[in-house]
């Protein structure tokens, strides 16, 4: 921001940010490598994570078994460290489709899919994610048949969660990968579904 | 750590009640009933956290699975959409 040359005063919450930080620091609370460390720790953790996950599950049925049963310790054995909170995977199958939200906030399983995108904090997607799931899922370009059973997850509070899409069929024997390659962010939230175009 | 009260499948309802603070109960299924999916562990307080106090002793924390058509008059869908909420034991009757 700053080495575009034009000066820019802080906003309000950048304005929070320096103050907390510097005051943290100077009290010897935090240190500032330990702040970037941290940033950077957050900026590394993306999608392709939670991607990961996913094609494992679907190469084998023992790590998927373990990964619905206690999401938390499936990623653990992968090395992936979810720390704190506990991972909830919930699996779509053709008779129940998955989608996840926060009405209160924005919890999100940033463990495995890193920093949330706009519409999932928006009040809109918040409201109507549970309201009107089917309405908001066709806006995502997702039509569901009627038949299919939606559960939306709303994380209130302890738990966070991650859909484990269905395998499409056309991938028979990709290496993890190139599953890993077809798996999206939107479709680990659950509103999208993995496509082979 | 109190004892947990409820086991998967027993049929629960959100308490109607409206306090002040730090509550992660949604509006939207307070006084709704629905059925207890999982239990998560036993958690801290959230609403006591919040007040900077211990959040002990932890609480059971639940999964409950409310049908959308008992939550939102006039849902359109299939009848079987739920949706899925964590609610504290405290909030449950």
């Amino acid at each position: 921001m700053k080495d575009s040359g034009d000066y820019q005063p802080y906003s309000y919450f950048q304005l929070m940010e320096v103050s907390l930080r510097e005051l943290l620091v100077e009290k010897g609370i935090v240190t500032e490598a330990q702040v970037e460390a941290t940033v950077e720790d957050m900026r590394n953790r993306t999608p392709e994570r939670g991607a990961r996950v996913v094609a494992r599950a679907w190469l084998d049925g023992n790590f998927r078994k373990k990964l619905l049963e206690d999401g938390t310790a499936a990623c653990e054995q992968l090395g992936l460290d979810v720390p704190a909170l506990r991972l909830v995977v919930v699996e779509n199958t053709p008779a129940v489709h998955n989608m996840i939200v926060c009405t209160l906030c924005s919890c999100y399983p940033r463990m495995l899919l890193g920093i949330p995108p706009d519409w999932y904090k928006s009040r809109n997607y918040r409201s109507r994610a549970v309201r009107e799931p089917r309405a908001v899922l066709a806006e995502f370009g997702l039509a569901l048949p009627e038949q299919t059973k939606i559960r939306v997850h709303d994380s209130t509070a302890d738990m966070r969660y991650l859909v484990l899409p269905m395998r499409p069929t056309g991938t028979e024997g990709w290496s993890e990968e190139r599953l890993a390659s077809i798996v999206t962010r939107d479709c680990m939230v659950g509103v999208a579904v993995p496509r082979l175009d | 750590m109190v004892e947990a009260r409820f086991k998967p499948g027993d049929r629960v309802r959100v308490r109607k009640v409206y306090p002040l603070g730090h509550i992660r109960t949604p509006y939207y299924v307070r006084g709704h009933s629905g059925v207890i999916e999982r239990i998560c562990g036993a958690f801290g307080n959230p609403e006591e956290l919040a007040q900077q106090r211990s959040g002990e002793p932890k609480q059971p924390l639940y999964r409950v699975r409310f049908l959308q058509k008992d939550v939102w008059p006039g849902y359109v869908g299939n009848a079987g959409d739920a949706v899925e909420v964590e609610i504290f034991q405290h909030w449950l009757e």
